[in-house]
């Protein structure tokens, strides 16, 4: 029973890593690019969170959905001020420009509102249901089920709609893409959108699990995030899925064992082997270099 | 033979006429307290970079996890040093920091160095971090805290000479045979395999080049700032010497000089603007990388034997 | 002339697919020998297996050095080229990124090899090592012409030099077996006709075996001695030009397409 309470624990907070990883790997599989700043934008959806049910006294719905709307412009900004002009540079240049990008949102938000935390307005009475031993709350609930919902809608618009096909294409081939007449700008745009939508929503739940927010939340689980897109194989959006389920666990499990001051390193330790054994990813294939 | 040697006369020429003016510059009062310490954390961004530039711009391998090798020779120097605060043991300190980011290095870069790009980048990012919650748990290290108090045994002059030995030695291996064994690995590992190069050994060698010199900024870190903790060896220190590498130039040992200068130099302006500063830091990061993206200077490099060709060549024109 | 290098009954199949099956060659000492076949008949891939790029699935590769003869398949092709295969890549591969002159003496590093003592501090016997292999290179480069590109960066040559640099740069390892995999591809008549007469003097000058993948069949049946010919993975038919030339199944399958 034990176990089971763990893995329930485990996916509610795996499934905020997912969320995260999603946006991470769509960027880089459109791009290329680990997306840096990926986790403030989720940093900036919890503020907006805070501020739309706080000052306009929002219910958590609505703060929800705006805070989406939100992060999807302000990420389709950052794609249009800072990544766009280095299109075809080399990738670590664009890297090191979204770890600038990272800072900025860091340091300015600290600037404009002190790095102090503060806490999240509870919109929703907390609730326990228990079953036998297992224990689980109605936020847990809210959190594993918005999640879900929204990676179905993802993988709908992926597979189903014409944008979805025009991101695969480009992520496959961004010349060949706009040779059949692909708005290569305008795809890239979308997906930073959705990306950034995906991890407004993160904000705003995570903000509820743990009632406090802070300009620089984004930074652990932005890494993290990125940690399990990369160990479900990076790019692929079943990839990202499953990581971040395996990394909220395998957390979970481990703070569970007494080891929490060893959380994080066996995070690494088991990225490292799985790396090692599968070079591309857990879903990744290998694809070896045409002589 | 007769003219290698004038080359390294003058480089030696250059190296003693910075000591000097730097002392000089000190004995008026231009240099004073706080200036020096900008001078010498430039000092050991630069040691710590040109080892990362080695891995990343001349070997080719993304590595996130500088500061792991860093914090071992930390932690090695000050340990060392706690209990022997003498010149002997700062040295001591260092070769044996160096022997453990070294044998760490070999450990964490024989498995890992088989992966390629941004899954690199991340293993050796996990493995860094791993360093450091190694040493948050430990007993000897004083856990979370750190250690501080330390004797301080590095002046600006040990910096000095240490950023001048590690740029001679990793400039020499990189124009050595075994250099252009590393940066064959760079351009098309296939191709290198297949001239002869044992492409796995010369990146491992260049990753654990790399990860010694990092040991020898770690330790001056210590023993110059006295105070050391687990934190100040994170991602985001990994980052910073990234950031140096790639804003100089990837592949460009002037650049990494010049960009370590700048930013020291930004910082120090920076101070008085408070909390202001680092919002400033990043949008400057954030306009150089976009104007040039390139680095300051591509994978251009200052050199004596060309200036002299050039001369040489003037002189023949006249 | 005895055999240098032995194929037997070598096989490779990718995921069900025999790329090549049952193959078996022997070059011989100092041999400038052929080997052709339609577009995927198998040819890049039996490269790759002989210089070791590729693991076969079966089958053997012998290569007779002077302790004995050794088995060459499931080494690294780093330890392949040491023992003396050398290749050019069909797309060009070079150091694309450093000079002509880094591109040759790069390959010259496994056979001078250097202490870590040495690269670190330039020791006088460091220069003495770099002159001379500077000079070697730049002999290698005379031959083709190309000594007075020694500084130009490999990758603002025109097509035919890099190719030539290929050349020069699987040259500089020593081989005692040359493997070129379409050296003349995208190459002007003239062009061609010039690195052909190249390709014999060189074969002659270093006394060493040749094995060449080409589609220009003037190319062939000018320099080759002995052709081997590929299709669908196996070996359809081995001989002289005139031989081949005269051979009904090679015509059918091949010539007679209009070549």
């Amino acid at each position: 029973m034990q176990i089971l309470q763990q893995l329930i624990n485990g996916l509610s907070l795996g499934s905020i890593y997912a969320l995260l990883a999603l946006g991470y790997t769509m960027v880089y599989g459109i791009i290329k690019l680990i997306n840096f700043a990926h986790g403030d934008v989720y940093m900036l959806g919890a503020f907006w969170g805070y501020f739309m049910i706080n000052k306009f006294h929002m219910s958590f719905w609505p703060a929800l959905i705006t805070a989406m709307i939100f992060c999807a412009i302000a990420g389709v900004i950052i794609e249009f001020l800072a990544y766009r002009p280095l299109r075809d540079s080399p990738r670590i240049v664009v890297l090191i420009t979204a770890i600038g990008v990272s800072f900025l949102l860091e340091n300015g938000m600290s600037y404009l509102f002190s790095s102090s935390p503060r806490d999240f307005p509870q919109v929703m009475d907390v609730q326990r249901y228990h079953l036998g031993s297992v224990s689980i709350s109605n936020i847990q609930i809210l959190i594993l089920l918005t999640s879900i919902i929204l990676m179905i809608l993802l993988q709908l618009i992926v597979k189903r709609t014409r944008m979805g096909k025009a991101m695969r294409a480009v992520s496959v081939d961004p010349e060949a893409a706009q040779l059949i007449g692909i708005n290569v700008d305008h795809t890239i745009s979308f997906t930073f959108a959705l990306g950034s939508a995906l991890a407004g929503a993160a904000g705003v739940m995570i903000g509820l699990y743990y009632n406090s927010i802070d300009p620089l939340m984004g930074m652990t689980p932005g890494i993290k995030a990125f940690v399990a897109a990369v160990l479900g194989g990076i790019g692929l959006i079943p990839g990202a899925a499953l990581g971040g389920f395996v990394i909220g666990i395998i957390e979970t499990v481990v703070q569970a064992l007494g080891f929490s001051a060893f959380r994080d390193a066996a995070v690494y330790a088991i990225l490292i082997i799985i790396l090692i054994v599968r070079p591309a990813g857990i879903l990744g294939k290998t694809t070896r270099e045409k002589v | 033979m007769k003219r290698n040697l004038k080359y390294n006369l003058v480089w030696l020429l250059i190296a003693v006429v910075g000591w000097i003016l730097i002392n000089v510059l000190e004995g008026v009062g231009i240099i004073d307290q706080f200036a020096e310490t900008t001078l010498v954390l430039i000092g050991i961004n630069i040691i710590l970079a040109s080892g990362l530039n080695l891995i990343i711009g001349f070997s080719g391998q993304f590595s996130l996890g500088h500061a792991g090798f860093m914090a071992l020779g930390a932690y090695a120097a000050a340990l060392v040093t706690q209990a022997m605060p003498t010149e002997l043991g700062l040295a001591l300190g260092i070769i044996i920091g160096m022997i453990l980011a070294g044998v760490v290095a070999l450990i964490i870069g024989i498995p890992t160095l088989r992966l390629k790009g941004d899954y690199l980048a991340i293993a050796t990012m996990g493995a860094a971090e791993i360093i450091r919650i190694i040493l948050i748990n430990l007993k000897i290290t004083n856990g979370p805290a750190g250690l501080y108090g330390l004797p301080q045994l590095a002046s600006w002059s040990t910096v000095y000479v240490l950023v001048v030995v590690t740029t001679v030695l990793t400039v020499n291996f990189i124009h050595s045979r075994n250099g252009r064994a590393v940066m064959s690995v760079r351009e098309d590992e296939i191709a290198a395999e297949s001239m002869g190069i044992n492409t796995t050994k010369f990146k491992v060698a260049a990753f654990v080049f790399g990860g010694m010199t990092a040991a020898i900024g770690g330790a001056l870190h210590a023993t110059y700032i006295q105070t050391i903790a687990p934190n100040d060896f994170g991602i985001m220190e990994s980052i910073s010497i990234l950031i140096i590498v790639v804003m100089g130039g990837i592949g460009s040992m002037t650049g990494t000089f010049a960009a370590a200068i700048l930013l020291g130099v930004l910082d120090m302006v920076l101070q008085s603007f408070g909390a202001l500063r680092m919002v400033l830091y990043s949008l400057a990061l954030i306009l150089i990388m976009v104007f040039r993206p390139k680095g300051l200077f591509g994978t251009w490099e200052f050199s004596v034997k060309r200036l002299f060709n050039r001369k040489k060549r003037a002189k023949e024109e006249v | 002339m005895s055999v240098l290098l032995e194929v037997k009954d070598l096989t490779k199949n990718f995921g069900g697919l025999a790329a090549v099956s049952n193959v078996n060659m022997h070059l011989d000492d100092n041999e400038l020998i052929a080997l052709i076949g339609p577009n995927g008949a198998g040819k890049t891939t039996l490269f790759n297996l002989m210089t070791g790029q590729t693991v076969p699935s079966a089958g053997s590769i012998t290569l007779r050095t002077d302790s004995g003869v050794q088995v060459l398949n499931g080494r690294k092709p780093y330890k392949i080229a040491d023992m003396g295969l050398a290749r050019t890549f069909q797309n060009i591969r070079l150091f694309k990124e450093l000079s002509v002159l880094d591109n040759v003496l790069i390959s010259m590093t496994s056979k001078n090899k250097e202490g870590l003592v040495s690269s670190l501090f330039r020791l006088p016997a460091f220069y003495k090592t770099e002159a001379r292999l500077v000079k070697e290179a730049m002999d290698l480069l005379k031959i083709f012409h190309m000594q007075d590109l020694a500084d130009t960066t490999a990758n603002n040559m025109p097509y035919g030099a890099q190719r030539r640099l290929e050349i020069v740069r699987a040259l500089a390892t020593k081989p005692k077996i040359l493997f070129l995999d379409e050296p003349a591809a995208g190459m002007n008549p003239e062009e061609t006709a010039a690195l052909t007469a190249t390709i014999r003097q060189i074969q002659q000058d270093f006394g060493i075996t040749v094995l060449l993948i080409e589609h220009d069949m003037s190319l062939v049946m000018n320099v080759a001695e002995r052709i081997y010919v590929l299709q669908y993975g196996k070996l359809l038919a081995e001989g002289t030009p005139q031989e081949i030339q005269a051979n009904q199944a090679v015509i059918d399958a091949y010539l007679g397409g209009g070549v």
